[in-house]
């Protein structure tokens, strides 16, 4: 009970500042063909209760940035620029130690494959206990009690028993829903989820979806749902932040975003998602690859795949707001698509 | 579980009959044990009634029905040469090798592990690339060479060590053991490093490629954002996954060990079973060849299930029951 109290004034003294604040955060990683500049220049926010859809196509540095937030970045990696304000206090400086005793208790992280996340020799139990006791004095059958309430939390039927079994005894669902409890065990303040949803099939996805959101509203949790997948941010998240080859390239409102791209690349992320209002029409793709990051071209990355692409692009644009509450970095946005007309157009889904 | 068992253990039986058809069939091929055992000026009576006495006279199928037989009331022959029964005489000299066999192995685990585990955790490091250089000293070095090196050294120059032989012993349970001796420890222990040096090195590379494969799963990033210390992901999450190759090969490698042994118990004069198979070898004294080779196959078979049965509590993905 006291617990609770305490959580809830400390909230409340925090409820106006953000989350997480991320600021031109840029991680590179040092290999022997050159420089990687996975992340490069990532900002954004994430406020208390808050789902922040991180979205962009594979290599983008979409995961690079959950890793850097929890301080998971590997050499040849590391950070080299940027903040990354937790409440204030900058993760990007903190030492290992401290780090540790962060990850895991206020921020928590859940990978992709359910399959692989999981130890394979070390029972279920092991695995959630040693995750409340890394954090918490607390006696092993107090820490098993824990376990038990959190699995029973995400939905597994007879926690009790399910506790002594192995990963593999678990389908794959059940094993996200595992890592999703481990997760929440200390009630964190943020998660970073990095498209825990890919590797389920649909229904299953739909419901853990259901459950994640219910949970952030209940528990006040801060959510990084990274994803490529738009109909899932459409769903699920408040705000959305479009990478492309380690920068955000547009920000916003989600709804605001998925009605009204500004960048041409979420434009045309937007329209190649198949949907029921475009059927038999041909759907649009980007053209092109996504440029390797040790040969991007300089000026935006985005250029060479641009059908708006002009001489200047030539020169670095700057994510600058170009309408109340909406970032994006390009010279050439889509801008005329303001008129009311073409906003109702783009409301029944044909965004042009 | 006890339905596995049953039908490991019928397997063996039949690894068991068709390797005694081999045996005998191979060791019956290989020479003449009478012109080696009679003397050359005997006359033909008394080579005769001796050939008879061996029951050489036989034909092939019989002798080996003969030996079969006998060998399922537990008599496995007579050695030619010492008159004595063969299982007896190598039963007496297996202790010995044992001891040499396990503390090798004890050895091989105790240095090999940590350093593997070294190895696998900082791979750029100067040290761990001295680690890996000293692996490959350990695999190509001549076994006979390294043990009369180290007798050279510390037996010889600085005196540290006897230089042969096997100790004092001490009875326990029926048995003849040196390691429970202060000195006995002291004749075992360099037979037993100069045993161990390849194992050393197989067990190094062995746990430094579990630890690199194994520090790259999803599963050990999982850990750390658990927030789990360095020492609990290192040696829970990653040492019991990598626990799994290295029993399986270790424990193959003893039942070779003990059965091959013999170039290490030769340099020491160990008087372990290896010595013995060659001395009988030279002399053709047939059961104790056959014996020595049966005992062996038991040993491997007995030592596969052990590794077996290990791995399935190592690894709770293989579980031996039959469904």
């Amino acid at each position: 009970m006291s617990q609770t109290q305490m959580q809830t004034t400390s909230m409340a003294a925090t409820a106006a500042a953000p989350t997480l604040e991320v600021r031109d955060l840029q991680t590179h990683f040092f290999t022997r063909a050159g420089v990687v500049k996975a992340v490069d220049g990532v900002s954004f926010t994430v406020g208390r209760g808050k789902v922040l859809g991180l979205v962009g196509e594979s290599g983008s540095g979409k995961t690079v940035t959950g890793f850097s937030i929890l301080g998971l970045v590997d050499a040849p990696g590391r950070i080299v620029g940027g903040d990354i304000l937790f409440h204030g206090q900058n993760l990007a400086k903190l030492k290992e130690e401290e780090m540790r005793q962060l990850r895991g208790n206020r921020i928590a992280m859940i990978f992709q494959d359910p399959m692989m996340t999981l130890n394979p020799v070390l029972r279920v139990d092991t695995q959630m206990i040693e995750t409340v006791l890394a954090h918490t004095k607390v006696s092993k059958e107090e820490a098993r009690q824990r376990a038990r309430d959190t699995l029973g939390m995400v939905g597994i039927p007879s926690p009790d028993e399910r506790l002594k079994s192995y990963p593999h005894q678990f389908s794959g669902g059940m094993r996200q829903r595992v890592a999703i409890a481990i997760a929440l065990l200390h009630r964190p303040e943020l998660i970073v989820a990095d498209e825990p949803t890919t590797a389920l099939d649909v229904t299953i996805q739909a419901q853990i979806l259901a459950e994640v959101q219910k949970l952030c509203a209940e528990t006040g949790t801060a959510m990084i749902w990274i994803t490529h997948d738009l109909s899932v941010v459409a769903g699920l998240a408040d705000d959305i932040a479009v990478m492309y080859a380690g920068r955000v390239v547009e920000r916003g409102a989600v709804s605001e975003v998925l009605d009204q791209p500004l960048h041409p690349y979420t434009h045309g992320l937007i329209g190649s998602v198949p949907s029921r209002n475009k059927r038999g029409e041909k759907l649009r793709q980007i053209p092109g690859m996504t440029p390797s990051l040790l040969s991007l071209p300089p000026g935006c990355a985005f250029r060479t795949r641009c059908p708006r692409a002009q001489e200047d692009c030539a020169r670095d644009p700057a994510l600058s707001e170009l309408m109340p509450g909406r970032l994006a970095r390009c010279f050439h946005p889509h801008l005329a698509a303001q008129g009311s007309a073409v906003r109702g157009a783009a409301a029944e889904g044909n965004p042009a | 579980m006890a339905v596995y068992l049953l039908r490991r253990l019928l397997q063996s039986a039949l690894v068991m009959l068709a390797m005694s058809v081999i045996v005998f069939i191979g060791v019956y091929a290989i020479g003449d044990p009478v012109e080696i055992l009679i003397s050359p000026d005997a006359d033909q009576m008394e080579r005769e009634r001796a050939i008879k006495a061996l029951g050489l006279d036989l034909p092939l199928w019989m002798q080996y029905l003969s030996f079969l037989g006998n060998a399922l009331r537990g008599d496995l022959g007579r050695s030619f040469v010492f008159n004595e029964p063969a299982l007896q005489l190598i039963l007496q000299r297996m202790p010995a090798t044992l001891e040499l066999a396990f503390g090798a192995m004890f050895i091989a685990l105790l240095i090999g592990l940590p350093l593997g585990l070294y190895a696998g955790l900082k791979p750029n490091s100067t040290g761990s690339k001295l680690v890996m250089a000293g692996s490959i000293l350990g695999f190509s070095l001549p076994t006979f060479w390294v043990g009369l090196m180290l007798i050279m050294v510390f037996a010889v120059q600085l005196g540290w060590l006897p230089s042969t032989g096997r100790g004092p012993t001490v009875e326990v349970l029926g048995l003849r053991w040196s390691f429970l001796t202060w000195d006995g420890l002291r004749h075992l222990a360099m037979p037993a490093l100069n045993l161990a040096l390849f194992k050393i090195s197989l067990v190094i590379r062995l746990t430094r490629a579990g630890v690199r494969e194994t520090m790259l799963m999803d599963y050990v990033k999982f850990a750390r954002a658990k927030g789990l210390s360095p020492a609990r992901v290192t040696y829970v999450h990653v040492f019991k996954n990598i626990l799994i190759p290295v029993v399986t090969v270790v424990g193959l490698e003893l039942g070779s060990t003990i059965a091959f042994s013999v170039v290490t118990e030769s340099v020491f004069a160990w008087p372990g079973m290896g010595k013995l198979i060659i001395d009988s070898i030279n002399v053709l004294d047939r059961p104790v060849i056959v014996a020595y080779l049966m005992i062996i196959v038991l040993m491997f078979i007995t030592i596969n299930l052990l590794v077996d049965l290990a791995y399935s509590a190592l690894d709770p993905r293989v579980r031996l029951e039959n469904k």
